[in-house]
């Protein structure tokens, strides 16, 4: 079989003692990388980069380097989410709503494994999907124009109304603040820069990140000083770790639902990782009987964002490597590596650099299951990382957080802005705003934006453009299904309680 | 977009620590973007032939800075180190493009010194394989009979560069009503040509080194290349000029220097980079990286950049992105 041979080729360039530790050494750095708050997995392979080519190294062997990186960094972001509740990446930000809760409840090392594994299956199954169908899959993307990626993003939206919450139109505010947030910076549809105040700085809008560690961990340190350390939710305690099969068994269906969701959220170059997770888990939640144990610390919303943001990114290399088209930040920062490597991704790479690809999916490959012994048997060397007394791990994350953040543009004025969003989500806390769904419209308000624009441009105006083609409508109907279905169901469902800090 | 924007300076200072090998105070490069771009390669590849050749006598430090589209760098350069003659700075078509619409918060292009540029990536206009219009005046022809009839899709913002290039285009084959031309502004070249080749936009308009892959792929069909003679390489796409449409745009990738430095000092790095261009490293750096041969030093090309700060200005303001 030609693609028995192809594999062999590729872990025959995968497996030399050289490329073996270099997976491995990315795959603990990534670890690292992701599981601290402030530094994401695209910071970590940009920061990587130029030691890649210190080093010397070839571009297989580069490769195998950042994607390990790539991949330990996605599976890291978990551990803060669920230990701290502060989301270790963008993608891991779904993983707080009941991995925290879980880890509240004592089952800390349950979803822990839980998570690992889910990450492990949903990794494990993207690549096996790109082995197989990045050829095939590439011409979906063809298929998604403006006016497709819009109903993706509505359908997100739509759903947004049934995170967990106490109170509905706090969601709601919450999104809208995230959603003009999203509005600052240059206006892509006409480089006309938006609520910049004429301010240099935020010319490119306002980071995720920035947003995230002000949000989330700059309002826990002032939470922290406000109850003299009595009321924090750091230093959750974690004993020994055994393995939850009930769990993993009881929850494996939502795996491999959610790996299939995240899978093509990442092939669509104008979706990504954290659109997966998020679709992956309101996708589990929608099919899900004990509704009301979502946001609670339901095993399956953990495992379902971490196979859907795992498997996201392993579908976010399909379009890179096939089309040439970055379909998530990190990879973005993969496609500049290759081409400073001289390889030229696109339509020809898998016949022209077979040695590369196949190289590179071996390396997957193994780096999985690397991650995976990492990450499950290993996780108490990372936890023991965050397991230190809260008086001093909050100032080490608060070190980390604002070296990670100016790392961003290497200037003090993000470092300023998180410390306001950090003032802002003291806030939102003492309101009971949540903070989730203004992180999700910052993500995503940008991008549903432009496809909006960008339709109405194509078509002159005309709305009626939206709905023009099968994929559309069908978005349509489960967007509307979506944000319809909850407010008749309202009686039937009592909306989550959110665990108390 | 922001994904694009935002790894920054601790990949930057990493490097710029790996790359001092030599005594400290060399002289220093900045690229205004992350590593892996456009503007850290000029640095970096114009930095290290520089040293390999022996016109500069210690390697160049490569910092990056990246924010603003540039800007950040170019405010650096004014307000901090206008008087510092060890700086050079990539900068390219889109410096000057963002200059003439005031997009750097007010600063001007007299504000610092161009050097030259050595190397340039050529515009083209791209359709999908099966598309009807099989010549650039076929395409252009449709827009004038119908503009609703064709959208482009391009790397950049609305006004930006790859719009523009369109914009001048027509506005060579005589059709001036700008505000009507559809153009939407996507994530960059590859997305650009996934819209065109799924059918959603009719034509992109982007940089060579853009669509090469999809070329040898069958995918697309390249109408037009906006270079005064064919690429070579690419000796069956014809130029716009033997089209009968009079245009010339490529994205030109240079230097500048800091205003305050003196004649001498701009001497000095203007022979430097004129010694970069004639030398063998860089005609190889230019095949692999799908750059056509673009040498304008010194003052010549201060004058070029002038003229094409003033096309754009005239342009954006037509267009409503300048007041």
């Amino acid at each position: 079989m030609e693609l028995l041979a192809n594999l062999s080729q590729g872990f025959a360039v995968a497996l030399t003692p050289s490329t073996l530790l270099l997976a491995i050494a990315g795959c603990f750095l990534g670890t690292i990388i992701g599981s601290l708050p402030g530094l994401g997995p695209s910071n970590g392979v940009a920061i990587l980069i130029p030691l890649a080519f210190s080093l010397g190294l070839d571009a297989t062997e580069a490769l195998v380097l950042m994607t390990s990186v790539y991949y330990g960094a996605m599976y890291g972001g978990r551990i803060s989410s669920i230990l701290l509740n502060i989301p270790g990446d963008e993608p891991a930000l779904m993983t707080t709503l009941d991995g925290y809760p879980m880890a509240k409840q004592g089952r800390a090392g349950d979803a822990l494994v839980l998570s690992g594994v889910a990450s492990f299956v949903g990794a494990f199954l993207a690549t096996v999907g790109l082995m197989l169908l990045a050829p095939i899959l590439a011409r979906v993307a063809y298929l998604f124009g403006p006016a497709e990626y819009f109903a993706l993003y509505l359908l997100a939206f739509c759903t947004l109304g049934g995170l967990a919450s106490k109170n509905q139109a706090k969601a709601a505010l919450a999104a809208a603040i995230g959603l003009g947030i999203a509005m600052i910076g240059l206006d892509n549809q006409t480089g006309i820069p938006r609520l910049t105040f004429g301010e240099i700085h935020l010319m490119d809008g306002v980071d995720f990140l920035v947003a995230i560690v002000g949000l989330f961990a700059v309002s826990e340190i002032f939470m922290f000083i406000e109850s003299h350390g009595r009321n924090t939710a750091i230093g959750v305690k974690l004993d020994k770790i055994t393995i939850p099969f009930r769990d993993i068994v009881k929850s494996f269906p939502a795996m491999l639902r959610s790996t299939a969701i995240g899978f093509f959220a990442g092939v669509l170059p104008g979706a990504g990782a954290s659109l997966g997770s998020f679709l992956a888990y309101m996708g589990e939640k929608a099919v899900a009987r004990d509704k009301n144990s979502f946001g609670r610390g339901n095993p399956r919303g953990v495992a379902a964002p971490e196979a859907g943001n795992n498997a996201a990114a392993g579908g976010a290399l399909v379009p890179m490597l096939t089309l040439g088209v970055p379909g998530s930040g990190t990879t973005a920062v993969l496609l500049a590596l290759l081409l400073t490597l001289n390889i030229t991704p696109g339509p020809l790479l898998f016949a022209e650099r077979p040695e590369v690809v196949w190289g590179l999916i071996a390396a997957l490959l193994i780096s999985n299951v690397v991650l995976l012994i990492m990450n499950v048997p290993m996780v108490k060397l990372f936890v023991r990382l965050l397991s230190v007394p809260p008086w001093i791990l909050l100032p080490g994350i608060m070190m980390v957080s604002f070296g990670g953040i100016y790392s961003l543009s290497g200037s003090g004025y993000d470092l300023v802005l998180m410390i306001v969003f950090g003032l802002f989500g003291y806030l939102f806390r003492k309101l009971d705003v949540p903070t989730v769904p203004i992180i999700l419209g910052i993500l995503l308000g940008n991008n549903m934006e432009d496809s909006l624009r960008r339709a109405m441009v194509i078509s002159d105006g005309d709305w009626t453009y939206l709905f023009s083609s099968g994929i559309c409508i069908g978005l349509w109907i489960a967007a509307i299904a979506g944000f319809v279905a909850p407010v008749f169901l309202k009686n039937l469902l009592q909306p989550p309680k959110p665990v108390e800090d | 977009m922001k994904f694009y924007s935002r790894k920054g300076l601790m990949a930057g200072a990493v490097a710029g620590v790996l790359a001092v090998t030599g005594p400290a105070f060399s002289a220093e490069c900045i690229a205004p973007a992350n590593p892996g771009g456009g503007w850290d390669f000029t640095c970096r590849m114009i930095g290290k032939i520089m040293y390999d050749i022996g016109v500069a006598d210690k390697p160049i430090q490569v910092t990056n800075m990246a924010g603003g589209g540039g800007g950040l760098a170019f405010s650096h350069v004014v307000n901090e180190r206008n008087e510092d003659a060890e700086l050079i700075v990539a900068a390219s078509s889109a410096t000057a493009t963002r200059l003439a619409q005031n997009a750097y918060a007010g600063m001007t292009a007299d504000q610092v010194r161009f050097l030259g540029a050595i190397g340039a990536d050529p515009g083209v206009i791209v359709v999908a394989a099966d598309s009807p219009y099989q010549s650039l005046n076929d395409l252009l022809d449709a827009v004038k009979a119908d503009p609703t009839s064709v959208t482009f899709a391009g790397g950049s913002a609305a006004g930006g560069f790859d719009h523009l290039k369109v914009l001048m285009a027509l506005g060579r084959a005589g059709f001036n009503d700008v505000t009507a031309v559809k153009y939407i502004g996507v994530d960059g070249g590859g997305d650009a040509i996934t819209q065109t080749i799924g059918g959603h936009t009719q034509a992109m308009t982007g940089d060579m080194s853009e669509v090469v892959g999809f070329l040898a792929a069958g995918e697309v069909r390249v109408l037009a290349v906006f270079t005064e003679d064919r690429v070579p390489g690419f000796d069956d796409i014809p130029t716009a000029t033997e089209q009968g449409i009079d245009i010339v745009s490529v994205n030109w990738r240079g230097l500048y220097v800091p205003l305050g430095i003196s004649d001498t000092d701009y001497r000095k790095w203007s022979d430097a980079l004129a010694a970069v261009a004639a030398s063998d490293e860089w005609a190889e750096a230019m095949v692999a990286n799908g750059l056509a041969p673009f040498t304008r030093v010194g003052d010549d090309f201060q004058d070029y950049v002038n003229g094409v700060i003033l096309e754009i200005e005239e342009l954006s303001r037509e267009i409503g992105v300048i007041q």
